[in-house]
Parts: structure tokens; C-alpha cells; sequence
């Protein structure tokens, strides 16, 4: 993002002074060694994955590597396991970011107009963000669990309910821990960009009788979105990935399998790591997509919002 | 500021400095073993470590370091160390489900004749084979596990022969009182089961490592086993979701007559569940076919001597003490883990160990029928057939058709290790 402004005062100012040049010298020299430790610890692994993705590479039979194209990916994109992963986790994604985000919201307004116990209130909120995910994992299993859980004994709910014994409310489980976890996150987020807004755009439209309604769906919203947007990006990248409470709560039995637990299988379970690196090249290009998605397609205006401003 | 970074730095350095030193000192006198295995709750392994060390005369000293207590994650954490040729593992506690895929990776040391002789003297062949890859003896057993048909005298005063006896029993005592618990969540607690219904009804999952059997006519009558315990008015509600502890929870719980468990259940009965204790009883694996004996299932544990290990002669010296009789006797007092000799079973100590149920022990090792391992691919299999079988309640007793077919076709692909699983 920031190399767009960069080109364009470049674009603007063709005349490069001595000081500049020696600033611009600089740092590049200083930005240097952060840009090597990104290269070795994310281009390199990257790589290496996409070069064992055309490979059959098994370390169970190391007699038998050798390149195979594309078949890796064939075998992968031919398989209903793969699709069922990646409806899955597009699932658990949107419905979980959709319920985040309302939740976060609301966080968000509340810990942005709390009176008193401002303090008490953000870190309150802020606790299940906190807790290591397989942890909180392990919390909703052992609360879910008919043997050892809470949940059974509450009014409306069946004695004998195994939750973890169907796809929907296995993934419903799966979905709510997701939630817990990350709406503070997304409350965070929020709260960063509300506290952006000038009060006297709210004070003007007071006076001009605006509803509270109004109020927030012209004002907050509207200028919102640029850190809306970004909470969406970051949530939707996260939640695509998701594995830890799957691992912890089904291990992806009743069809509750995302992507990133079929790669595991592959990978860690069978030592494939042909088949189970074009997987993990396949998972990178649907987050790229999804990336790109929010940042072309979505955040075009974004910029043309913070000029209004 | 600078000066405690400085002391801290200095640490650090006199920390390794010491650490070096007290790796060529130990390279003088008594040889490191680092023996990697899951921390067994009595201990035994360790004593029995101990007292090795000490007879060795100075020629090693076993380390204990210590793997999860589940066994894919035993296997992982293993596994991610030998696929980089980490050389500080010596001795490896091996599941005996590993055997092929380790021995095929290149992993394992063989075991040298001179060993072989002593280590398999006396050993269950249903044990050595499980110690095998391609006739060739890769790992050494320690000990054994297998598992029985637990069953309670009050309700049930002669144990059932075969499952459907089983379940017609279980099912008159009704729900209150006659449940049966299994395994059948998606895990290998399932493969075991379902190993052991093709077994006993006659055919083999592989007749070779990379070669399917599965004929159909005793396939399907396992499967249909397998649909009853699923679906019966008997079947525990979480059968989707059962392993060994739920199980062992739901029989503890008192509304169960019958359980396939292991024996960790009588101790933790005696503990947890006085009035279940006094009416428990075990016996044999039941029958599928009442015209063919049941073919109980086999775990434990072997040890392996890793290919990269520095010091192999002092670690097969270390297995060979290890695996002595009365080392084995010893972790069965400690541990309640069954001997994997014949004749432990002989000592009179076996009979405190197992009160009235060590004969049903020895015979159910004695008759006991692997798991698929001979494959290097077992993972695999053991991925698929969970895949092809799981969740067991969409098994028709009535028509199993189907579900054969979805498990041949399931264990082809594992077999050729073709797509995703």
C-alpha cells in the first residue's frame, strides 16, 4: 500500500536533490535487513512448497521422489474432500466474520462511549482474544461434551445431545469458539476507527435533528468503513485458516474438515508432502484471492473516502 | 543496563561452555541414551531404565524424553525428528502399528542376529509379527496390550460367545441396565474394531503389504456386526464419538452390562467405581462367526534403535536388558502392561497382577491379529478405512452392501496412495 504514494510524488517531483538521494540510499540500507529476514523466513518456505507441489515426495518411501507436473494439483482439485474443505471453511468463515462483525460493533460503540470504567470495560472484552486458541478450544469441548459439559444440563437442551456426533452442530460448536475468540479482535479494530471521528460531524448533525439511526448509518458508518474494511480483511484471512478447534473439538469427523486440517493430514499424518504441498499452495491462492478481492474490489474507494475527509 | 545484558550474555555462553563439557565428559565414560517414549503413568519404564543403567557398568545411562500420551502425537513429534536425521534419538517407543512405515523410511536400525535370539526368545508370534518389516526384524517388544469382552456377573452370569449374543443380551436387559460400550468415534480406536470383526469373521483387511483381501462374504458379515452395535437399542447414545475412556466412563457409570475394552479399566473400576468393581468380569474377545474363533486385537509397545542414533551397539545392549523377563514382569506389577513372553505368564506374581482374568490375557495375545501394518502405507489405510466406516450408525445391518463397497474402494486408494485422504 505504501508504494503507491511513493511512484506518485516520484511522478510529481522528477528533480532529485543530492540529500534526497543519499536519504533514499539510506533507507534502503536500513530497510535492508528486515527485507532479507522477510525473504528467508516467508519467500523461501513458499518456494519450497510450491517446488515439492510438482513432486512426488513421500518420506515413507524415499526411493520413490521424482517431478510429476501437475498431477499433485490434479489429485487435489479432483477430490471431493477438497471441495467439501473448502465449503467448509468458506462457511465457517463468513457466517463466523458476519456474527463477529455485528457483535464487534457493538463492543465497539459501547467501549467508544463507556462514561466510567472505560478501562475495566476494554479488558474485560479483551480477555477471550487473550486466551491461547487451543485452550478456548479445549473450553468449549469440555463444555459441549456430554460427559463432562455444563451445556446438557441447561434448560432447552436434550440430556443426551452429542454435539460433536453431527456436522451441523459439530460445526455450529465450531463456529460459536470462533466467535468468542476473535469479536474482540474485530471490536479493537472498530474501535481504532471510531475513535477517527471528528465529534462535531455528530454534534452538527445533532443539531440538525439527526436520529441516533441516522446518525450512525450517515455519519459513523460512512466514515467507518476504511477500518471496517481492513477488520474484514484481517477476520476473513484468519478465519480461513482456521484449525485449531477443529483439530481440538472433531479432528474434522462428521464432514467439519477445513482446508488447512485436510493439509495437516496430508502433510503431518500421511508425510506426503507433494500432495499435501499443493494443498498448502492452493490454500495461499485462495487467501491471495480473497486478499485481493477485498483490496481491489472493495477497497477501491477506501482511499476516496479518507479524501473526503 | 549494559551491565546486566553483559552478565546475562555471560551466562548464557558459560551455560553452553558447561553443556559442551558435559558432553565430551559423558563421551569418556558412560554413553547418553535418549530414549524417546510417551510418559507411562506408573513409571515402570523408568525404573526399569534405571536398574539397566546401573547393571550396564558405566557403558550407558538411558535419558527419558518424554512424548505426548496420545499416539499420533507421539508418532508426529517422532516422525518430524527422523524426517530431519536428528541424531540425538537412540532408543524410540514405538506403537506396533509403526513398524513398516518407519522400517520402509529408513528410520529403524535392524536388529543384529546376535540380538534377535534373546529379544524374540519366548515372544507371542502374534507380537513378533507387529516387531516385523519384510521378514526382517526391526523393532524389539516390550510389552503388549490387548483387549476383552468386560461384563458384569449380576447381569450377565455367563459371558456371550459372540456379538449378536452380545447384543440380543444387552438389548433384553434394556437401555437402563444393558448397554454395551465400544469404540467407534473416527480415530484409530475404530480401525482396531474394525480389524478385528474382519478377522474373526475369516478374512484379512491385506494378504501383503501392498495387496487387498476383503472377501466379500465375511466383510460384509463384519460390517453387519458392526451396523448392530451402532444401531442397537443397546448402543451407547455417543457410539459416533465413543473411545476407550468414554467407554470406560459410560460402563463406570452403571447402566452398561457389557464393554470391549482394554484392562486399564479394572484398576481405574476399583478406583472410580466400587458397587461396577465387585459385579466386573472379563473374557475373551467375542466371536463374529460362532464357527471360527475371535481374533482379539494387539497393542503396545516396541522399541526401535534409530538409524541416526550415534551409539547403536550400547542401545541394542540397552533393549536387550530392557526387554528381560523379569523386567517385564516388573512392568506389569508396576503398569498392569502385559508381558510379551509366553512364559511371564507363568510366575505365580501374573495371577495377583490379573486377578481371574491373566489365562484370558495370555490367550488373547496368543490369538491376537494385527492391524494392517505390514504396510508402510498404514497411515494411510488407517485414515481411509476411518473414512469409509465412520460415523458406524449408517451401517445397515440388513443390507452392509454398500458399506463394503466403500471400503474396498477406500482401502484400493490407500493401498495405491492415491489422492487426498
Amino acid at each position: 500500500m505504501t508504494a503507491v504514494p511513493i511512484g506518485k510524488r516520484k511522478a510529481d517531483k522528477p528533480a532529485i536533490s543530492d540529500k534526497t538521494k543519499a536519504e533514499r540510499k539510506l533507507a534502503y540500507m536500513l530497510v535492508a535487513p528486515a527485507v532479507i529476514a522477510m525473504l528467508l523466513v516467508t519467500v523461501y518456505p513458499i518456494l519450497y512448497a510450491v517446488a515439492l507441489s510438482v513432486q512426488k515426495v513421500d518420506l515413507r518411501f524415499p526411493d520413490e521422489s521424482g517431478f510429476v507436473g501437475l498431477d499433485n494439483y490434479a489429485a487435489v482439485l479432483t477430490s471431493d474432500l477438497w471441495w467439501q474443505g473448502v465449503l467448509n471453511t468458506t462457511l465457517i468463515a463468513v457466517i463466523s466474520v458476519s456474527i463477529e462483525l455485528v457483535l464487534g460493533m457493538g463492543l465497539a460503540l459501547i467501549m467508544h462511549k463507556a462514561l466510567f470504567g472505560r478501562g475495566i470495560v476494554r479488558t474485560a472484552t479483551l480477555i477471550p482474544y487473550g486466551i491461547v486458541t487451543v485452550v478456548a478450544a479445549f473450553a468449549w469441548f469440555f463444555a459441549f461434551d456430554p460427559s463432562s459439559g455444563f451445556v446438557n444440563n441447561l434448560p432447552f437442551v436434550p440430556e443426551d445431545k452429542a454435539w460433536f456426533g453431527e456436522h451441523n452442530s459439530a460445526l455450529s460448536v465450531i463456529i460459536m469458539a470462533e466467535v468468542w475468540k476473535t469479536t474482540p479482535f474485530m471490536a479493537l479494530l472498530l474501535l481504532a476507527g471510531l475513535a477517527t471521528i471528528d465529534e462535531g460531524l455528530y454534534e452538527a448533525a445533532r443539531v440538525d435533528g439527526a436520529t441516533a439511526w441516522q446518525r450512525f448509518w450517515r455519519i459513523t458508518l460512512p466514515l467507518l468503513k476504511p477500518a471496517l474494511l481492513v477488520a474484514l480483511l484481517f477476520r476473513m484471512l484468519d478465519a480461513f485458516r482456521v484449525f485449531d478447534s477443529i483439530f481440538v473439538m472433531t479432528r474434522g469427523s462428521q464432514d467439519t474438515e477445513s482446508v488447512s486440517i485436510l493439509g495437516y493430514n496430508q502433510l503431518i499424518s500421511r508425510l506426503n508432502l507433494g500432495l499435501g504441498s499443493a494443498v498448502s499452495v492452493l490454500i495461499f491462492v485462495l487467501v491471495l484471492g480473497i486478499a485481493f478481492f477485498f483490496v481491489r474490489v472493495l477497497g477501491t474507494s477506501s482511499p476516496a473516502g479518507q479524501g473526503e475527509k | 543496563m549494559w551491565r546486566r545484558v553483559t552478565a546475562a550474555l555471560g551466562l548464557v555462553i558459560a551455560t553452553f561452555g558447561v553443556a559442551a563439557c558435559g558432553g565430551s565428559d559423558s563421551d569418556k565414560g558412560a554413553v547418553t541414551l535418549n530414549w524417546f517414549i510417551f510418559n507411562e503413568p506408573s513409571g515402570a519404564p523408568q525404573k526399569i531404565a534405571e536398574a539397566c543403567s546401573k547393571q550396564s557398568g558405566g557403558a550407558y545411562k538411558i535419558n527419558f524424553e518424554y512424548l505426548p500420551s496420545q499416539a499420533d502425537q507421539q508418532r508426529e513429534q517422532l516422525v518430524r525428528r527422523l524426517g530431519a536425521e536428528d541424531s540425538s534419538l537412540d532408543l524410540l517407543g514405538l506403537d506396533v502399528v509403526w513398524t513398516g512405515e518407519f522400517a520402509n523410511a529408513g528410520w529403524l536400525k535392524p536388529v543384529p542376529q546376535k540380538t534377535e535370539g534373546v529379544v524374540t526368545e519366548n515372544v507371542f508370534d502374534s507380537v513378533l509379527q507387529t516387531a516385523r518389516f519384510e521378514d526382517k526384524l526391526y523393532t524389539v517388544p516390550i510389552w503388549s496390550n490387548t483387549q476383552l469382552l468386560w461384563y458384569r456377573k449380576d447381569r450377565s452370569p455367563q459371558p456371550p460367545k459372540t456379538f449378536d449374543e452380545m447384543i440380543d443380551a444387552a438389548e433384553k436387559l434394556g437401555p437402563q441396565k444393558g448397554r454395551f460400550q465400544i469404540q467407534a468415534n473416527r480415530y484409530e480406536g475404530l480401525v482396531v474394531l474394525v480389524n478385528q470383526l474382519i478377522e474373526s469373521a475369516g478374512t484379512s483387511i491385506l494378504s501383503g503389504p501392498t495387496t487387498m483381501k476383503l472377501d466379500r462374504e465375511p466383510t460384509e458379515r463384519a460390517l453387519a456386526i458392526l451396523g448392530r452395535l451402532s444401531r442397537s437399542s443397546a448402543s451407547p447414545s455417543n457410539v459416533s464419538t465413543s473411545t476407550e475412556d468414554t467407554a470406560r466412563l459410560g460402563f463406570e457409570g452403571g447402566d452398561s452390562t457389557f464393554m470391549i475394552n482394554y484392562p486399564f479399566v479394572y484398576p481405574s473400576a476399583k478406583e472410580n467405581a466400587p458397587d461396577v468393581f465387585k459385579q466386573i468380569a472379563a473374557a475373551k474377545f467375542p466371536q463374529v462367526d460362532p464357527s471360527k474363533p475371535s481374533k482379539p486385537p494387539i497393542g503396545g509397545i516396541n522399541i526401535g534403535v534409530s538409524a541416526f542414533s550415534k551409539h547403536p551397539d550400547q542401545a541394542f545392549a540397552a533393549t536387550e536388558c530392557l526387554i528381560k523377563p523379569s523386567n517385564q514382569l516388573e512392568v506389569a506389577k508396576l503398569g498392569g502392561l502385559p508381558p510379551v513372553r509366553s512364559d511371564v505368564y507363568d510366575k505365580p506374581e501374573i495371577d495377583k497382577i490379573y486377578p481371574g482374568f491373566a489365562d484370558v490375557i495370555r490367550e488373547s495375545i496368543q490369538d491376537a491379529a494385527p492391524r494392517p501394518s505390514e504396510s508402510p502405507a498404514y497411515q494411510d489405510l488407517s485414515l481411509a478405512i476411518q473414512r469409509a466406516i465412520h460415523p458406524t450408525t449408517e451401517i445397515d445391518p440388513k443390507n452392509p452392501g454398500p458399506a463394503y463397497d466403500r471400503l474396498r474402494d477406500y482401502v484400493e486408494k490407500a493401498i495405491k496412495r492415491e489422492g487426498l485422504l
